[in-house]
């Protein structure tokens, strides 16, 4: 029996938290910037992709063929191609988490324009909306909620996956984890990590639906 | 594009891929890990789908254990069952990989039985068939796709996710990253990333080809329905990129 194994190593230390809130605070802001950057970057190159996409199938296939492929490219391996040009930078990090949040948004935001009816295309086309017009105040609003189902999937799974940024020491809370465990399997800190992950993750998908609520106010009386 | 030339020296080299911890016996021992992850997911989430399935009842169970997997990070998992009295090693990494194996297995096989033609179980009992004969003779051939498709995203999914196994002293093709990246040996990184990343790819097709064969009614080659039937929202843990 070794000393290390009688030492007390529970599961849940508060007083470890306490002790190192700043430094799980720096860690939790990581995370969150890497998060909201990635899915910010995501969308804004995604859009433009979808919508073009839409417009030929000759486009739509090799996007959708690609996003597949980036898709199952794991994240390990996809820091390690991305750490050669970027080194050891949270920049690394972020490419990786972006290309994977517009591999999820891409489909999404194409299946939402793609949902609405051409009825209605024809009918705004009719009243004399142009493809401007007609893109914002006719497409954009009906393809929302599945623009929004996108965002949100992005987002918890992009929370998980910065975890595997410790590679290049940039993982936010997956630095305690990895942390924990090369600290003669600190229990405490790993749980911390982990469980910070999970809540990151819920309380941002807590935080899309209701903003999902407030731009589409529309569907909230259709259901009721 | 000189890191590539040593990324391609390295898989060039014979001795990397026969000496001890070398490629091939990382390869096996990767491919061992996952094998009996997927096979233990099975067994778990094969009967209680079915069971969930054909009575019609917990969808709201498998929803939420889908929705709430993915926002666990499988590093957390692993890392966690590394630091349980199992200790950290080849069983340690099949039971987490195995965890996060069963949401995508049960989801799609209960999906696959509740969409079954309500008329035909119905039909299928009118012809004096056994609960039993309903779910193995009638449910069960037409679920059979979706059921596929759920073993055969869990099965990517574990491969590419044992890769992170790594990260915790666990073994796989992961070593090759991270000790290369200790050594910052980036044209090494660069050889384990595209063997990582070619075995990920190559488990999609030979299973997309795999459950192609065995999937019984109309062949239909699955890239080229897939095509057709145009890209579908992500709303599972099942495709989540790990």
């Amino acid at each position: 029996m070794l000393a290390v194994d009688a030492a007390p190593n529970p599961w849940f230390d508060p007083s470890y938290v306490i002790d190192n809130w700043s430094s799980i605070m720096g860690y939790l802001g990581e995370h969150v910037r890497l998060t909201v950057g990635a899915v910010v970057l995501g969308s804004l190159l995604a859009l433009p992709m979808a919508v073009l996409a839409r417009r030929s199938r000759y486009l739509a296939a090799p996007v959708l063929g690609l996003s597949t492929l980036v898709y199952t490219i794991p994240s390990l391996a996809m820091f390690a191609f991305v750490a050669p040009i970027t080194g050891l930078t949270a920049t690394t990090v972020l490419v990786g988490l972006v290309l994977y949040s517009l591999v999820i948004l891409v489909r999404n935001f194409l299946a939402g324009l793609q949902g609405v009816p051409e009825d209605v295309r024809e009918a705004a086309r009719g009243m004399g909306y142009g493809p401007v017009r007609l893109f914002w105040q006719v497409e954009l609003p009906l393809a929302l909620p599945a623009f929004m189902a996108g965002i949100r999937v992005a987002t918890v799974s992009t929370v998980a996956l910065t975890t595997v940024g410790v590679i290049v020491g940039h993982g936010g809370l997956g630095q305690l984890i990895t942390g924990g465990f090369n600290a003669n399997f600190y229990r405490a800190e790993i749980v911390t990590g982990a469980l910070g992950c999970v809540l990151l993750a819920l309380l941002a998908d807590l935080l899309l639906a209701g903003v999902e609520r407030l731009l589409t106010p529309w569907t909230r009386r259709a259901v009721a | 594009m000189n890191l590539l030339g040593e990324a391609f020296r390295y898989l060039n080299d014979p001795f990397n891929w026969t000496r001890r911890g070398g490629i091939l016996e990382l390869l096996g021992e990767h491919l061992r890990i996952s094998a009996l992850a997927v096979l233990a997911a099975m067994l778990v989430a094969l009967p209680v789908g079915v069971l969930l399935g054909h009575t019609g009842r917990g969808g709201g169970f498998t929803v939420a254990l889908s929705n709430v997997s993915r926002a666990v990070p499988t590093l957390a998992l692993l890392t966690i069952f590394a630091v349980t009295p199992i200790g950290f090693g080849p069983t340690a990494t099949t039971i987490a990989l195995a965890v996060f194996a069963v949401p995508p297995i049960l989801t799609n096989t209960y999906v696959g039985f509740r969409s079954v033609d309500r008329d035909v179980v119905e039909a299928a009992r009118a012809m004096g068939m056994s609960g039993r004969q309903v779910v193995l003779r009638a449910e069960l051939p037409l679920a059979a796709p979706l059921l596929m498709t759920g073993v055969r995203t869990a099965a990517v999914q574990v491969v590419a996710t044992a890769t992170l196994a790594a990260l915790v002293a666990g073994g796989g093709l992961g070593r090759i990253i991270t000790l290369a990246f200790a050594q910052q040996d980036y044209g090494a990184v660069l050889a384990g990333a595209i063997l990582v990343a070619a075995l990920a790819v190559l488990t999609e097709l030979v299973l997309v080809l795999l459950s192609w064969l065995l999937t019984p009614g109309e062949k239909r080659l699955p890239f080229l329905s897939a095509r057709r039937s145009g890209p579908v929202p992500e709303t599972t843990a099942s495709g989540v990129p790990l």
